[in-house]
Parts: structure tokens; C-alpha cells; sequence
């Protein structure tokens, strides 16, 4: 099987490529259009700025070229908020892939803090990416912006508000958190990519 | 629910743990992944490595320690240790870290903290900040290690560091480090009430009781300890056991 993670601007890529060869899943890292698109999945990370990171995608036609790709795709973090319609960070235009919007956490209350930054758990677990990982399972995010709740959500989070922790539409899949990060629930998750 | 995160903290010399006391006399606690490992098996929510011997010719050999690390360990982990620059930054996190943690360099050059935050986001940028209490009962930034006093007040440090873009602050008192007497709850306090970013509050967490303290009265989002995970005086399943059980949220 050839996995590819998608190179581009955005951080925490060694980390995607660590956790998978922690699960015995070796993966080549590149943003060349012919390795992406011969490969049977695809994972599209990233740490980092929306903007920018479009700017970049753009530039390079990636953006269209993920948008396009019929293998199964899993976004992480800023990756799935790529595959958003919009990003309010810098008014940012995104994919479009999933219907939902991209938010800003906003706290009246001075004593909860943006980033979320921590563990944190994940609830309404569907589809077989979350396979074996019971309900309320935590995991590890980093983020100060947030994906609406929409018919795509495949599981939610409670922060300020409740939000989309993953989103799913056909071959595409993105979860907020990081489970590259996120200990065992996080192998078992990319585990369960790895054999949709 | 976001949860209170428990952080063991690995003191790296020539590629060894370990750990002193008040700042000094340093004692070998183990091997560095080894330790990393179980601590991460154990339940610990994130790692942090400070290379406490950071030179030039010692850079590589971190690196590489990094990398072994990244490979091992499936959470989160922030490296420290003589980071100056953007080159500094890129190379620990190309190797795996997640976050790096920057002290006296940010202070006598806080650019660096801008340069680092708009080129790898705030989330990866920590403020590591060694203070101490005087006779005066205010707190104070200490600079290379704890030896070198500033006149600069701990919470000015603090608020212009985080407008200048960090996204945590490691916050060590050096009157209870190494103490086992509790972490400094007052000044954590201070500083996680009036800063948008998480505060991890370190030195002196003793005992079960204190990490509750610390999270309630001291208002931190974290807490970092060491020696007493080193040298297995607590156990990180029986902390988060009691701390979950006297209702503070963590994950089990």
C-alpha cells in the first residue's frame, strides 16, 4: 500500500510520518502530483496559517488536485480546515470540500484561554474511522480557530461551544486534533484510516 | 472537557536525565527515551526536554536525541536549551519536537520571539521563565539557569512576551523547586489570570495535594515536575487517579 503525506508549508509533517511508522505503516512525504495521485491514501497535515497556507496550496494547484483526488484523504488540523468552504483566519477561501465554516474561538470569559491547547474528548463517534475508540475518547488539540458543526460532522467537541472534531464526506475525512499526538486513541484512528 | 495536562520534565546532560536540586547538584536520573516512554505509557499529557548543557557542539547530538525521541513517543513534546535561533528552531522541530522552549535568549532578544511565532505559530513558541521571590515579595526574572538576576518583575516579562506572540509560558520558581513543598500558587495565579495563553506552573509539586493546588488555587493549565517521577516517589496513574477523583478534569 502507498500512503503519501502531502509537503507543503505547514508544520508537524516528521510527526505524521513518526506515529506511522510507530504503527508498522511506512509513508513518503512529497508534493509531487503523479505520487498523490497514484497513492492509495492520502494525508494532508499541518500546522500553521490559513492564508498562507492556501497561498501555497494554490500556487502549486494542490488545492484543486486534493479536491480532486477519489482515494480516501485525511485533513489534520489546519489540513482539515483547508478542506472547509472559508476560513476566517486572514478571510481565507478555502476548498470547499466539507460545507463547513471555519471560526475563530471567541471566550467572554477571560479564564478560558485561545488556543486550545490539550486533551480533550470526543463525542457522537461515527463512521469506521473510529473504529474501536470508545465514545468520550481524549484527544490532543492545538487550535484557536474551529470547524462549525454541519451534516458532515463525524464527531464533536466541547470548547466555549460545541464543534466539529472530524468531518467526513465521501472519500474525505479531517479531524481537528492531532493523532500523531493523541497516544493510543490517536494510533488506533490513523490505524483505521490506513484500512478504510 | 479540556483537561489539566501533567508534564514530566526531563533535564538532558550529554545525554542523560538529570535532576538537581534549588538549580544544583545535579544527580543521573536515567535514560532520556527510556523514561520518556514510560512516561508517556503511563498517562503523562505532554513531555518536556531541556538540554541543560546547550552549546554549540552540542547541538547535533540534541538534534539527534530529538529524532530518537520523535520516533518513540506518541505525545507531545517540547525540547529547550540554548535556542537562539530561527535555524535552532527549524532543526528541532524538522526532527520531530513539537514545541521548543526559549528563556534567556528571548529575554535579552525578545525579536526572536516574533521571528519565531510568524514563522512556526505561536503554538510551538514557549516561554520557559525562571523566577524567584525577594525580600521585596515581588518575583523576578533570572537569567542563564537561575544564576543570573534581572531587575525585570516576572509579570511584566510575562505580558510583553505573550503580546509578542508565545503560546505558553513554563513558569519555574526557584524558591520551590527541588523543595517537594508545593508550587508557587500566587504568582501562577497571577499570571494565568491575566494572560490569554496556558501556564504551566513548575517546581516543587511534592505530593498529590500539590498538583490540586496548583491546578485550583494556583489556576494553571499544567504542571511540570521531575524528580519525583524520576526516582518513582509518585507514580503518574496514582496523581491523575486522585486528581480525577477530587474532581479536577484529566484525562485517565
Amino acid at each position: 500500500m502507498k500512503i503519501v503525506i502531502i509537503q507543503y508549508n505547514a508544520g508537524n509533517i516528521q510527526s505524521v510520518l513518526y506515529a506511522l511508522e510507530r504503527i508498522g505503516v511506512s509513508a513518503i512525504v512529497t508534493d509531487r502530483a503523479d505520487l498523490i495521485q497514484t497513492a492509495d491514501k492520502v494525508i494532508f497535515p499541518g500546522v500553521g496559517e490559513a492564508s498562507t497556507a492556501m497561498q501555497y496550496l494554490k500556487e502549486r494547484k494542490l488545492d484543486t488536485l486534493i479536491s480532486q483526488l477519489n482515494q480516501p484523504v485525511l485533513g489534520i488540523c489546519l489540513g482539515m480546515q483547508l478542506m472547509c468552504k472559508h476560513s476566517c483566519e486572514n478571510n481565507t477561501p478555502c476548498m470547499g470540500i466539507f460545507d463547513e465554516q471555519v471560526q475563530l474561538f471567541s471566550s467572554l470569559d477571560p479564564k478560558i484561554k485561545v488556543p486550545q491547547m490539550g486533551w480533550n474528548n470526543i463525542h457522537h463517534l461515527k463512521t469506521s474511522l473510529f473504529n474501536g475508540v470508545p465514545e468520550d475518547s481524549y484527544t490532543y488539540f492545538v487550535h484557536g480557530y474551529y470547524a462549525t458543526m454541519g451534516t458532515h460532522t463525524i464527531a464533536t467537541t466541547d470548547y466555549i461551544q460545541p464543534y466539529s472534531a472530524a468531518l467526513q464526506k465521501d472519500n474525505f475525512y479531517g479531524v481537528q486534533f492531532h493523532p500523531e499526538k493523541s497516544a493510543n486513541i490517536g494510533e488506533q484512528i490513523l490505524k483505521n484510516f490506513i484500512t478504510i | 472537557m479540556l483537561t489539566k495536562r501533567i508534564i514530566p520534565c526531563l533535564d538532558i546532560k550529554d545525554g542523560r536525565t538529570v535532576k538537581g536540586v534549588n538549580f544544583e547538584q545535579l544527580r543521573d536520573a536515567g535514560d532520556p527515551i527510556e523514561l520518556g516512554a514510560l512516561y508517556a505509557s503511563q498517562g503523562a499529557d505532554e513531555l518536556v526536554f531541556l538540554d541543560i548543557t546547550a552549546t554549540i557542539e552540542k547541538r547535533k547530538t540534541l538534534s539527534e536525541l530529538v529524532n530518537k525521541i520523535a520516533h518513540h513517543i506518541n505525545i507531545p513534546f517540547t525540547v529547550g536549551g540554548g535556542i537562539k535561533t530561527e535555524e535552532d528552531v527549524s532543526i528541532l522541530l524538522q526532527n520531530g519536537a513539537d514545541k521548543i522552549s526559549i528563556n534567556t535568549a528571548a529575554f535579552l532578544n525578545p525579536n526572536i520571539i516574533q521571528s519565531f511565532a510568524k514563522n512556526f505559530g505561536s503554538q510551538c513558541v514557549v516561554l520557559a521563565i525562571d523566577t524567584k521571590c525577594e525580600s521585596d515579595g515581588q518575583w523576578y526574572v533570572y537569567l542563564n539557569g537561575g544564576r543570573q538576576k534581572t531587575d525585570t518583575l516576572t509579570t511584566e516579562w510575562a505580558k510583553k512576551a505573550v503580546d509578542l506572540g508565545v503560546g505558553e509560558i513554563l513558569l519555574t520558581s526557584m524558591n520551590h523547586d527541588g523543595t517537594k513543598k508545593g508550587f508557587a500558587l500566587d504568582i501562577t495565579a497571577t499570571l494565568s489570570e491575566s494572560l490569554s495563553v496556558p501556564i504551566i506552573a513548575s517546581g516543587g509539586g511534592g505530593n498529590e495535594a500539590h498538583f490540586y493546588d496548583v491546578f485550583t488555587n494556583g489556576k494553571a493549565d499544567a504542571a511540570l515536575a521531575a524528580s519525583i517521577f524520576h526516582y518513582k516517589e509518585l507514580a503518574i496513574p496514582t496523581l491523575k487517579n486522585y486528581l480525577h477523583e477530587k474532581g479536577i478534569p484529566i484525562r485517565l
